[in-house]
């Protein structure tokens, strides 16, 4: 994985101390509130309800050991023992003090992290898939052209101060695992005819409030081109962008008042004075970063194909584990396992630190040091021999992060909703903490198969609800908590916004509305093959929509 | 008038916090001092704007609230979470917050 140079090292240094500076000046009472907000959120540090909240940035989802154990290290020094997870691959602290931020930060910058542009109207995070250079459908890995993106955006002096933030997600392969499509801009790399490698481009998509998919604006980019030809994007978002209305800020609305043809050829217009100067990428610089992303030796270690069968024969559970955890690698003797942040009733997306501690030990004995987090909010590890998924599994087992979900109903992704956020009107972790308690059972989530349910708690729809294959929005309604439900939403290669079903639910009628929705399903569908998704795209919402309000009118809430 | 509380979020930790009777800013709502006019509101505001302005607190808002057996209960669902904390067991040694006091 990436390492820091002198210059990375120099330059997150001097920003701590930079800020550490402004913190200082900031409780002395030299700096005010308006003048330091915006530097603490160019730091990752927001202010919720119960406390200041630490978003660091992990690029690309992609961290070692080491800096593994620094995350469980803060939690337990300068927090509550615990991190969570986010959508965007990056975890979140909720309790630190301002006045400890700096020593955070340096601790941080010591393992060569740090939470720089993971807020304010700047490129933020540049995710990719979690399953990079490891999965067996990959055409490429995207996380070289991650990095490049990452050193690119880092402090660009033009794009700083953008109409609105601004996210990029990568996928290598041709199922999205990146959910590229709800993405200010979505990259697709891939290879041509010739073989050569480039990328399709997609612009404008995004969830919130007005939730779009983005457009393919470039069928085939170069990958010499990538970064002339993002920074053409950019600069027509720079300067067309709205800057009147936040709520219409984002590139998608200019997408879509543009139009995605005119808006293709601006930014050809602005590529074509961009091409083969200093932003086209010499082959050389592509293979040195690529160089990082080197995949571990991997030995043989065909042993492990007659020790599983065997495992799994005398252990059911282990079996359940790994069929629904353990995807297949590009290395037969290998597989990507999915350790599970979603206890049967516990909080989507939270480990402690003592469970991160041991997700930094595995991953060094068993994982050749490489650690992901997914945007579903979960932690990978690529590169498991299949012949050390037993010892694994055990291990996980004793640390409470072997539930066999991934992709399964209880697999939720949830926003930390009100029990945390000031932005929003509901709450979602304990609506989660009931559905999955409700579904927990492994038999009947093997019965239901694969269904992702996304809870958001307001509709900045941090919980991505939009491309749940059952989405929950929570909004207020007369001071009280009152949930949407969206269905047929997907964040895939096949990206689609979820439909409103009809009139909201209580609370207490909520997981009782899902359960109806999956009985329907499991009563409609043509096989125990046709999965949820592929029902609906079949059935639509009308079987759905009598089931939950029968003859009554259901009008959208 | 509906009863008045002031809250906001300490600067140097960002913990919630409500005026008290004594000026001081205090972590439990039950000790904050309850505005029952128009006149006393206008103090609260007052003093809000001081300590924001002299960089003890941030996020400085008045909240309503009322009182049910003795105890302050504020009518905004997120204030009663800001009261008591997350709404679930988050943390080894921190409690969830009271379900009785949060529900509507």
């Amino acid at each position: 994985m990436y390492r820091y140079d002198e210059f990375d090292h120099a330059f997150v240094s001097s920003r701590v101390e930079q800020f550490r500076d402004q913190v200082g000046r900031r409780l002395a009472g030299e700096l005010a509130e308006d003048a330091f907000k915006p530097l603490r959120l160019m730091n990752g540090v927001y202010l919720q309800l119960h406390a200041y909240m630490l978003r660091v940035a992990i690029p690309y989802g992609t961290l070692n050991g080491k800096q593994m154990r620094m995350l469980a290290h803060i939690a337990r020094k300068y927090d509550r023992g615990y991190g969570h997870f986010t959508t965007r691959q990056n975890i979140q602290y909720n309790w630190p003090k301002l006045s400890d931020t700096p020593d955070i930060l340096a601790e941080l910058a010591s393992v060569e992290m740090h939470a720089l542009q993971t807020s304010g109207n700047c490129i933020r995070n540049v995710t990719a898939d979690h399953f990079a250079g490891a999965a067996a459908d990959e055409v490429a890995d995207p996380r070289p052209y991650a990095e490049i993106l990452r050193q690119w955006s880092s402090v660009h002096p033009e794009f700083s101060f953008l109409p609105r933030k601004f996210k990029i997600a990568v996928t290598g392969a041709e199922r999205d695992r990146a959910a590229i499509q709800v993405h200010d801009i979505g990259l697709h790399l891939k290879k041509n005819e010739e073989g050569e490698i480039g990328f399709a481009v997609y612009v404008g998509g995004g969830q919130g409030r007005t939730p779009m998919i983005a457009k393919k604006i470039k069928d085939f980019l170069p990958e010499e081109d990538l970064l002339s030809y993002t920074t053409a994007i950019m600069r027509v978002y720079n300067l067309h962008g709205r800057r009147d209305n936040k709520y219409k800020a984002r590139i998608k609305i200019l997408v879509h008042e543009t139009g995605a043809e005119e808006l293709a050829r601006q930014v050809e217009e602005e590529f074509s004075h961009l091409q083969g100067t200093e932003l086209k990428l010499p082959d050389a610089d592509i293979q040195a970063i690529a160089a990082y992303f080197a995949p571990p030796a991997l030995a043989d270690r065909a042993e492990g194909w007659p020790q599983l069968a065997g495992w799994k024969k005398q252990d059911e559970a282990f079996a359940r584990w790994v069929d629904q955890n353990v995807k297949p690698h590009k290395h037969p003797d290998y597989g990507m396992v999915t350790i599970s942040l979603k206890p049967i009733g516990g909080i989507p997306g939270d480990a402690s630190d003592v469970q991160m501690d041991a997700i930094a030990d595995l991953a060094e004995e068993f994982a050749f040091d490489e650690i992901r987090i997914s945007h579903e909010q979960n932690v990978i590890l690529p590169h498991v021999a299949l012949a050390d998924l037993e010892p694994l599994y055990r291990a996980l087992v004793a640390q409470n992060l072997a539930t066999a979900n991934a992709g399964l109903i209880t697999d939720i992704i949830a926003c930390p909703g009100l029990d945390y956020c000031a932005l929003a009107n509901a709450r979602s972790i304990p609506l989660a903490q009931e559905i999955s308690s409700r579904f927990g059972a492994a038999e009947r989530q093997a019965e239901i198969g694969e269904l992702k349910i996304k809870i958001s708690g307001c509709i900045n729809a941090c919980g991505h609800h939009h491309v749940g294959h059952i989405g929950l929005l929570g909004v207020e309604k007369k001071g009280a908590e009152l949930y949407q439900i969206t269905l047929g939403g997907s964040g895939d290669e096949n990206t689609s916004i979820g439909e409103i079903i009809g009139r909201g639910f209580e609370p207490n009628k909520v997981t009782d509305a899902v359960e109806t929705i999956v009985d329907t399903y499991l009563g409609l569908r043509t096989s125990n093959e046709e999965t949820f998704l592929e029902a609906y795209r079949r059935v639509g919402p009308q079987p759905f929509k009598e089931a939950l309000y029968g003859d009554a009118k259901a009008e959208a809430a | 008038m509906t009863d008045k509380v002031l809250t906001a979020n300490r600067l140097s930790d960002g913990i919630a916090v409500w005026l008290d009777a004594n000026g001081h800013w205090v972590e439990d709502l039950q000790e904050a001092i309850v505005a029952r006019h128009a006149e006393a509101v206008a103090s609260l505001e007052a003093i809000g704007k001081r300590d924001f302005a002299e960089n003890r607190v941030v996020d400085v808002a008045v909240v309503e609230v009322q009182e049910q057996d003795g105890k302050l209960w504020p009518l905004r669902l997120r204030e009663r979470i800001r009261a008591q904390g997350p709404t679930m067991e988050y943390a080894a040694g921190y409690r969830a917050a009271d379900p009785a006091f949060i529900a509507v």
